[in-house]
Formats: C-alpha cells, structure tokens, sequence
C-alpha cells in the first residue's frame, strides 16, 4: 500500500519514499487484502474497514465517501474513497456481495478511521456471496510481513 | 485501498515535469532516490523524523512526526520552520539589470525602493506565466529573486537567453545564482520574535516585502519579509555551511514552538491563503490577469507595456479575461485538481487547480479557473468528484486572513 497509497499513481511512479514509522497494529482473528483493507468474518456476513497501517500512511482522514446500502461490491473493486488532509484513496472490497450496512457515523466522524480503525472506524457490512474468495486473504501474520516488506521497499 | 489518489504535491510534480523536456521528464520520472538532490539539512531532516519525498527534482520533507493537520494549525499558533533550499536566488547585477528584468516580468521594478520587493510573474510572448517569483530591489544595481524548484532550468536558459540579447546590445547586466546559499522560511506569529534573538538589527523596522542584509546568529544572511503561508515571516538566505546551525538556533530560541514543517503542510497553508502554486494554479498558458495577479503589475508597466506579452495582457485588463482564478468553498469531499466546476444546471465552467481539506477552517477549500461571470462571490456551482456533483459556492481568497507584517 505505502506507495498506492501514499498518494497516487504519480507519486508510486516517483518512487516516493516513506521512512517507516514503526509497526502497526494488526488483529488476529481478520483477514487482510494487499490494498490494505481488513475483512472480519460471521458466517454469510462480512465487516470491511482500511488497517491501523493504512490510516496511518493516509493521515488525519477528513472524509469517507460511502456505497449506498444494497449497492453490488466484487472483490478487489473499489466501493469508495477515504480522503486524508494529503490524499484521495479508493478503498476496495475484500468479499464480493452485497452492502447491507454502512458506518453512517464516519459522515460526521470521519476520523474515527484513525482512532479505531478495527472497530469504530469500521466502513461497510457486505452480505457475502461467497466465502471461498476468503482464501485469496492475508491473515494477520502474513499482512503484518507484507507491509514490513512494502515499507522496506520505500 | 488502491491508487485512485491525487496527492496534489504529487502531480504537480509530474505537471511541472511535463512541461520541460520530453526526454529529461523520462530520465527524471525514473530517477532513483540516490540521483535526486539533497539539501544541506537533508540529513537534520532525517534526524527529526522527516519523511523524504522526491520533489521538483529533490529529495525534501513532506512531512515530520506531526500530522500535516497539527503542522498547519501550529504554524497558525506558534510558527513553523521550512527548509526551501531547493528553490533558486538568483541575484542580478550591473547598472541595466533593472530595465533587463523589467523586459521579462510584469512588476515595476523601477519603481521600487531600495530594499523592497514584490511578487511578479515572468511572463512569455503570449502573455502565459513561465513561473512566479518573488523579486526585491536591493540597490538600482543589484535584483535578488527566488524562483521555483520545478521551474529553475527553464528559467535560467529564459533569462540567459534574454540576458544575451541584452548584453549584445551594449547592456550592463550579469548574474549569480546563489548555490552556495541555502534558503530557510520561518512563519507565524513567533517568527518576529525568535528571529529577533538571533539578529542585533531592529527587526519591527522591516516590513513585509522588505529586504535587508544582515547578521543573523553570527553570520551574514540576507532575509525577506515574505512567505507562502499567509503569516507573517521571513526567508533567510545563509550561507550552506551555517544552514544546519541556523535552523538549530531558530528552533532551540523557540522552546520547541516552532516546529519544523513539511511541503504537506506548506501546501495546506498556501492554500488557505490562496496562494498560488506554479503547476498547478499557474501554468504557461495563464496571464497573470486570469490568475487574478493584475495588481502586480504596476501602473506604469499598464501604461507603457514592454513586457513579453504586453500586448495580450493589457488587452485583457482593458477588455477583462475569460476566465478567472477564484475560490470555493464546497461540500461532500475535498475538490482536488481537475475535479470539474459546472454551473448550477450542470454546464461545465472551469476546472478546481487545487483544492483540499482546511486544517484551519475544518472545511473544503479549493482555486480553480471559471468563465467570467461565474467568478463573483457567492455564485452557485456544482464540483463533480469521481462522477456525483457536490454543492460549492465562489468565495473570497485568501481562505485564512493574511497577518503580513505592515506599517500600521
């Protein structure tokens, strides 16, 4: 992610730099996407959010553009979009299915995706419509080396 | 998350790249951190936490430990440090210089005192802006500019290829380009004070757009009354050797209130105070008219012209530009570059140039480019971001009101 999300495809391309600020938190029990979001899983129901290590390269999030409820995700298309003092990001889906619930209060709040990026800063609940797409996640041993390695990169 | 992202510093890197030569954008857009250039303080930078981005060609903070939000608000509260040493002072000299540069900006430099100075514009044969500069008349034989990082070479090869012609002509005039300095600004409110610790010299005597030479912590600077943040401040030109010492003292007379500050933040700060970012807000294209510079051009410059592309200027004084530069205020996310600008029954009438979240004002700020007619405050618009249309509403700049330091 650093370089996809730190900032655009004209910075990546730039090979920005970012000096790595120390670990960040990954939760056990969740699975990871490389583009940096985390899925947690109940049966057929799946809440999405973007990791301590996204927020952290992203900054102070000022706002989360949201789907409509009932709208379609697929896995690894974008939903919708955090924005930071510094950047616009898309955020991707981890599952495919449907959107049955979002965070309605990151419309007022949107820096809750810093302060509880696992929990309050959660973005959308997806009714999944497969459960196999599961096994192409990170969990969180795996997420926590990749992000160590994307960093080492920069 | 993926790379939808616009990071505003970001393209205008590749912007202002794209403007230069075909092959030096390819060899630099491939650059390797090793081959972009270091300022003095690279490594002070490094040491306070800084976060190195490459930038115009040169490895710079974009950000230290604090967010870019708390950055801004403290150069607001108390006063931030900036290292600017990849921007270019040039000084002109010889007893021509000024009507030498009077030939290539938009300013009456004639007319200025000694020791004050003024934002201009060079321009081009089509009127178009080759870059902003802030220029101050030392003596009547001694011009001292900076210029932008991005634009540096193809300024340089304007003003020699001028200076040729000139010179050929029998004119007085040569330069020095000051690479042996290095260039720091300190804004905010403490800026004044901190300084003063470190300066014998009154320093509530230099006003904003004033320029002196004098000894600040021991060594011989030459400082401005001027910033890109809207604050009061100053840029200090040093000596390179003393630069790391300089900014050391600024920061310990502080007690750790001024804070060293990133592009992230500057750019957060220009921009509340509806500043202009070359690239971005100005390109080749635009007039200073159209970029709502028209009080820099001095009266007797409106009158008499001799400025490349006078004549396209003065037309569009007289008869008003078709488009102009103004500012927004928006709702939904942050309008960023390119995000168009309709009207209210969703005809397109410009484009946002930059544009984001104010850390001051805790809303969307954004400048961009409409038709006249559009440009008075208040007027309705729509800004589209990634294909929905947000309401926003033209609106007086600066964003943040300006605190520059003068005569009461």
């Amino acid at each position: 992610m650093a370089s996809r999300l730190w900032a655009s495809r004209a910075a990546s391309y730039l090979r920005i730099s970012v000096l790595h600020r120390g670990f960040s938190s990954v939760v056990k029990d969740l699975k990871y996407a490389d583009s940096h979001e985390w899925v947690k899983v109940k049966g057929n129901s799946a809440i999405v959010g973007i990791t301590d290590h996204a927020q952290d390269h992203l900054g102070d999030v000022v706002y989360v553009e949201l789907p409509e409820v009932g709208a379609a995700v697929t896995q690894g298309g974008s939903f919708g979009a955090v924005e930071s003092v510094k950047a616009t990001s898309d955020i991707n889906s981890p599952v495919s299915g449907k959107v049955v619930e979002i965070n309605e209060e990151l419309s007022n709040s949107p820096g809750l995706v810093n302060a509880s990026p696992y929990e309050n800063g959660w973005i959308i609940k997806v009714e999944m419509s497969s459960t196999d797409e599961l096994t192409s996640l990170m969990d969180s041993d795996q997420y926590s080396k990749f992000c160590e390695e994307e960093d080492a990169k920069h | 998350m993926r790379g939808g992202g616009l990071w505003q510093l970001g393209q205008s890197i590749t912007r202002r790249l794209a403007q230069a030569d075909k092959k030096v954008v390819a060899h630099r857009c491939f650059a390797t951190e090793a081959e972009l250039k270091k300022t003095v303080l690279y490594d002070f930078h490094v040491a306070n936490g800084g976060k190195m981005v490459p930038f115009a060609g040169w490895g710079m903070p974009i950000q230290y430990k604090d967010s870019i939000m708390d950055s801004t608000l403290n150069c607001r509260e108390n006063g931030s440090l900036f290292d600017v040493s990849h921007m270019c002072g040039l000084s002109l000299k010889g007893k021509d210089c000024v009507p030498f540069l009077e030939k290539l900006v938009i300013a009456d430099v004639a007319g200025l005192a000694h020791g004050t100075g003024t934002l201009t514009v060079f321009t081009n044969e089509k009127g178009g802006a080759i870059d902003d500069s802030v220029i101050t008349k030392v003596k009547d034989d001694h011009i001292y500019l900076v210029v932008n990082a991005g634009c540096r070479d193809k300024d340089l090869a304007h003003i020699e290829e001028h200076m040729k012609a000139f010179k050929a002509k029998g004119g007085d005039v040569s330069w020095h380009i000051h690479d042996e300095r290095s260039l720091l600004a300190l804004q905010g409110p403490l800026a004044a004070p901190v300084l003063q610790h470190l300066t014998k010299e009154d320093l509530s005597k230099i006003y904003f757009g004033e320029f002196r030479m004098l000894d600040i912590n021991g060594v011989h600077c030459f400082i401005t009354r001027t910033g890109y943040t809207g604050e009061d401040g100053f840029e200090i030109s040093v000596p390179s050797e003393h630069a790391v010492d300089l900014a050391k003292a600024i920061l310990e007379k502080s007690e750790g209130k001024v804070r060293l500050t990133g592009l992230g933040a500057r750019d957060s700060l220009r921009l509340e105070a509806g500043l202009c970012l070359y690239g971005n807000d100005m390109e080749q294209h635009t007039t200073p008219v159209e970029a709502g510079l028209t009080w820099a051009i001095g009266k007797r410059r409106r009158a008499e012209g001799g400025f490349l592309g006078a004549e396209v200027i003065l037309k569009q004084i007289e008869q008003g530009p078709s488009i102009r530069r103004v500012g927004f205020f928006s709702s939904g996310p942050p309008p960023r570059s390119h995000s168009e600008i309709q009207d209210d029954k969703g005809n397109n009438i410009g484009e946002v140039t930059s544009g984001g979240f104010s850390p001051c004002l805790k809303k969307n700020i954004a400048m961009g480019y409409v038709k006249s007619g559009f440009h008075k405050g208040g007027t309705k618009v729509k800004i589209v971001i990634r294909g929905k249309s947000y309401d926003g509403a033209v609106t007086k700049m600066p964003f943040v009101p300006t605190k520059y330091y003068k005569p009461s």
